[in-house]
């Protein structure tokens, strides 16, 4: 039946061949097996086992907290929170569209945010910075965080991160001094002052915490974990703690910035102030009104509120008019154009002028606040009365080659930036013959410069831009003899406990010669517009105690209430502090600035007031 | 000769002891030696797979290999010439049950390959490999006379192309590429003339070309993306970063940190699940990464000692028939061995194939038992019946 199948088939040839074939394909796939097994596994096995740790161990970035801040007496301004965000590992999401579009609706859900907005936001912030890990939200609660972190599956790449934020226990009071912590840019990273700064890691993005990032940002620790394919922790290897950040000690004094903070928010609501050491160049105190609660920057803000923050109406509170604000300054400059008018030898203190109430240059007439008429008078008592027409005539005179007012102005800081360790300074405008002629060719002003702008600037007025801190170093510069200083914040390093690590140094003042005679001439006639007769602001610091020498100041606006200022130096005849204050709508300076200036300097002085002082005084 | 071979096998019936006597006993320590490395590789592999039952996996495996070794004893007494004479009958089952599968099949990862039953998901495509050596062989046989018939080498291909195409429609690429393999190995050892070869081997780079570049570029997709991903994934791990890339790459990690002698519990690669599949397609990995290459060169020596003794089995066998299902055995394991362990070393492609006996799987376990069982009843059957001649 099966005849073949019962033959015993001798090994033929052909199939002795085709065997031999068969094994001979088989030795040769065994011997490329185990070349390739002696070539993975004896040659190279080293590296593959340095790749199998790199799978299983991650390093861990631990966020350092930042250095806190703290005022001169060391109680807390800005300090840190910790918190939890979460966040997305972008290598770690589901491949799939449909799984990442799950993904973000179990997420939405969880945290009360809309899935398309969460995925919008995640993608572009993505494209933005490619290797980033997206925030999805920051600051949950623990619930939130344990529910995540136990359901890992339903999650993946989801992932929550120890996060420290800053918080403000004083809210208001301070808010423009600080500036806000944010996520390094790409740009910052290629800035050799951000040198071991990686990605994501939060640095200083204005104020303060930009100005001293380098001492306040502290070394980020590690942790190196193992892990699974799934990113689960298996074990962690070791840790390398967070350091925190160096403290930084202000000059700032919290007691004084809050009272001066009050002060100009019971005056219109817009307005600025500056406290500052005419010594050293310390700042006590400078804030600007309205003012914000920077809790709210350290989560992310919505662009209405942020809007609002800018808004005109509710008079811009994010803009730092002490800083960046530039005004006429009204009569408080009287000062500079004395000195400019003795320093250039115009006039001697005892040069008389005569005042009759109004002074005519060319066809415009320029007339003394209220029209009153001072009579002869010399610098001291124009200084105390506010005598415009004498700052006219000396405006009108100094229109000449050389153009010494605006040298001058320019010496006391006019126009330039302080120097003051805040990023966001602006330099203001000095008016010069120069600058109006150019803006005119380029048909930005209707006409070119004229003496009258001279007389304008003489007290105050016209084009005048400049702001609080500006004037505050110029009055501290005639009350020290010549030294421009550069104000200063910042005053040492310090460790957590408040040892000092480093001391900030002042630095170095521009000098400006002027002569003894000069200044005190015009700190006696500031002095008599505080205390003498007739003084300007003499019932404003009635019954103060400490004697002072204080410019009222009120700079006219076109269609505009006017505004009110105040610098004061005290105590006199040798003036340790420097106090300039102005309202944008408050009319004259002894109507609301100085007033408010004397409720500084009582906090200053540590002078007891019984309520509160009125204002009101002589127009100047 | 008629007369011969029913008194040898009326001598077996009388003394089917004496049968099992003439097993091969390296064929037997090669076996063991393989089943017991599986067990202790797949249970060691798989503590901490399933939470709460750490060896769930290793009494599994013993228990296919339990079943499996039952199976194979129970085979190396049988007379294996009976199965050529239900070749209908074992195609036709082998047909069925694939198609069974598209009808009742449970879905596994995407594919659907297995009819559950009481203890394991059975796998028809996997015991299918054994039912074409069988049966394929026998048509073979039956037209031993007329091998230069392009006919006969037409009608073979014909017979192991149907399942393989249907295998393939599972998707089981693996499985379908071994059916070839076994039709290859019995057209050639059964001497079909290398002309028909070179006409089969042309036809096959064709079928290559339009699969992989014709028929796509019409837009006919035969096979599925990751088919093709899995099977040019290989040709560049470092560039391709899809998931079959990612396989390879782990698995290459795995291999090359065991170094000369394993990490042992340090296998973080398997331990920590970043090699994927250990238990089943790569768990020569895990032989390479716990056992380093000390492990992996005795696990393929017990391979090589296996198909040594496959191959010699085929020399000695009986008769032609005998023959052919040994060189179809002996095809099956080679294939299997060769692209599974070349997967996992990277110069093979994925293709989801088992290492035979090694990687866990009720399925593919016992289908390989029973295969070496036939192995070796025509061992024992052959040294059976050289022991009559001699008489």
């Amino acid at each position: 039946m099966y005849l073949d199948n019962e033959r015993r088939p001798t090994l033929t040839p052909q199939l002795a061949f085709r065997v031999a074939v068969v094994g001979g394909v088989a030795l040769v796939m065994f011997a490329i097996i185990f070349f390739r097994l002696w070539y993975l596994q004896v040659l190279s096995g080293d590296s593959y086992v340095a790749a199998a740790k790199d799978n299983r161990v991650r390093s861990i970035k631990v966020q350092a907290p930042r250095g806190e801040i703290v005022d001169r007496h060391g109680v807390p301004l800005v300090e840190n929170r910790h918190s939890f965000s979460i966040k997305l590992t972008p290598d770690k999401l589901p491949r799939s569209s449909a799984d990442r579009h799950e993904l973000y609706r179990r997420l939405g859900k969880l945290l009360g945010l809309k899935p398309a907005r969460l995925q919008r936001r995640v993608e572009r912030e993505l494209k933005a910075l490619p290797y980033s890990k997206p925030t999805v939200k920051q600051d949950v609660g623990p619930n939130y965080l344990a529910y995540i972190l136990e359901r890992q599956d339903e999650f993946p790449g989801v992932e929550p991160e120890s996060e420290f934020l800053r918080l403000y226990p004083h809210r208001l009071i301070g808010a423009h001094l600080f500036g806000q912590v944010g996520e390094v840019s790409p740009d910052e990273l290629k800035d050799p002052r951000y040198n071991g700064v990686s990605m994501g890691d939060r640095v200083g993005q204005a104020g303060l915490e930009a100005e001293y990032d380098r001492y306040l940002r502290g070394r980020n620790g590690a942790a190196r974990v193992e892990v699974d394919a799934l990113g689960k922790l298996t074990k962690t290897l070791n840790r390398v703690q967070p350091e925190q950040g160096e403290q930084l000690r202000l000059s700032l004094d919290l007691n004084i910035q809050r009272v001066a903070q009050q002060a100009l928010a019971g005056g219109t609501g817009r307005g600025a102030f500056a406290v500052m050491n005419v010594q050293n160049g310390e700042v006590l105190a400078l804030g600007s009104q309205p003012s914000f609660d920077p809790n709210i920057f350290s989560k992310p803000i919505s662009q209405k509120k942020l809007d609002a923050l800018s808004s005109e109406d509710l008079g811009k509170p994010l803009f730092d008019r002490a800083i960046q604000g530039g005004y006429p300054t009204g009569s408080t400059f009287k000062l500079i154009t004395a000195t400019a008018a003795l320093e250039s030898g115009l006039i001697t203190p005892s040069t008389p002028l005569n005042d009759p109430g109004f002074l005519e240059v060319g066809d415009q007439k320029f007339e003394n606040a209220g029209g009153v008429a001072h009579g002869t008078l010399s610098l001291v008592p124009a200084l105390t009365v506010s005598s415009d027409v004498f700052f006219y005539q000396l405006g009108r005179d100094m229109n000449e080659k050389g153009m010494p007012l605006q040298l001058w102005a320019h010496r006391l800081g006019i126009g330039r930036k302080t120097g003051i360790d805040l990023p966001a300074e602006e330099a203001g405008r000095l008016p010069t013959p120069h600058w109006r002629d150019t803006w005119f060719k380029k048909h930005l002003t209707d006409r070119p410069w004229s003496v009258g702008d001279n007389v304008n600037l003489s007290v105050g007025q016209g084009d005048l831009l400049a702001n609080p801190l500006q004037m505050a170093v110029a009055y501290a510069t005639i009350a020290n003899g010549g030294r421009v200083l550069r104000p200063r914040l910042g005053m040492r390093i310090e460790d957590a406990t408040g040892r000092a690590l480093q001391q900030l140094d002042a630095p170095t003042a521009r000098r400006v010669k002027i002569s003894a005679e000069t200044r005190n001439a015009i700190l006696e006639g500031l002095h008599g517009a505080a205390s003498a007769p007739g003084g300007t602001s003499t019932p404003v610091f009635e019954g103060f105690p400490i004697p002072i020498a204080g410019k009222t100041g009120t700079a006219e606006h076109v269609g505009k209430p006017d505004q009110s200022w105040y610098v004061a130096l005290a105590p006199y005849p040798n003036p340790r502090y420097v106090v300039a204050v102005t309202d944008e709508a408050g009319g004259f300076g002894a109507d609301t600035a100085a007033p408010m200036t004397r409720r500084i300097l009582a906090a200053l002085f540590d002078v007891k007031e019984n309520g509160l002082v009125q204002g009101g005084g002589a127009p100047d | 000769m008629q007369a011969s071979a029913a008194t040898a096998v009326r001598d077996f019936r009388d003394d089917a002891r004496a049968r099992l006597l003439r097993f091969d006993p390296l064929m037997l320590v090669a076996t063991i030696g393989l089943i017991a490395s599986s067990i202790y590789v797949v249970g060691n592999a798989t503590q901490d797979d399933i939470p709460g039952d750490p060896n769930y996996f290793l009494y599994r495996q013993a228990a296919y290999a339990g079943i499996g070794f039952l199976l194979m004893l129970l085979m190396m007494r049988f007379d294996y010439s009976r199965l050529r004479e239900w070749k209908l009958g074992i195609y036709g089952f082998l047909i069925a049950s694939i198609l069974l599968v598209y009808v009742v099949g449970v879905s596994a990862r995407g594919s659907k390959r297995a009819i559950s039953l009481p203890f394991l998901s059975f796998q028809p495509s996997e015991l299918g490999k054994v039912l074409l050596v069988v049966s394929l062989a026998a048509f073979m046989t039956d037209r031993v006379r007329r091998l230069n018939d392009r006919e006969t080498t037409s009608r073979l291909v014909l017979l192991a192309v149907i399942p393989a195409m249907l295998v393939l429609g599972q998707p089981d690429l693996g499985s379908g590429l071994v059916y070839l393999a076994i039709l290859g190995s019995i057209l050639f050892i059964a001497g079909t003339p290398w002309t028909h070869f070179a006409a089969l081997g042309a036809l096959a780079a064709a079928a290559i070309v339009i699969v992989l570049i014709a028929a796509p570029a019409v837009g006919v997709e035969v096979l599925k993306p990751y088919q093709k991903d899995r099977l040019t994934a290989f040709l560049s791990p470092g560039e391709n970063q899809g998931k079959e890339a990612y396989q390879i790459n782990q698995s290459l990690t795995a291999i090359g940190s065991g170094g000369k002698t394993g990490r042992g519990d340090e296998a973080t690669q398997t331990k920590l699940d970043f090699l994927p599949e250990h238990h089943t397609d790569f768990v020569f990995s895990v032989v390479g990464e716990e056992f380093g290459f000390v492990g992996a060169a005795l696990v393929l020596s017990l391979f090589a000692l296996l198909i040594w003794r496959a191959l010699r089995t085929l020399t000695i066998a009986k008769n032609f028939y005998g023959a052919l299902v040994a060189g179809g055995i002996t095809a099956m394991l080679m294939f299997q061995v060769f692209v599974n362990v070349g997967m996992t070393i990277g110069i093979m492609p994925i293709t989801g194939i088992p290492l035979p006996l090694v990687s866990y799987g009720g399925s593919s376990v016992i289908t390989t038992l029973i295969a070496i069982g036939l192995l070796q009843s025509i061992h024992a059957q052959a040294r059976e019946t050289a022991a009559v001649k001699r008489l």
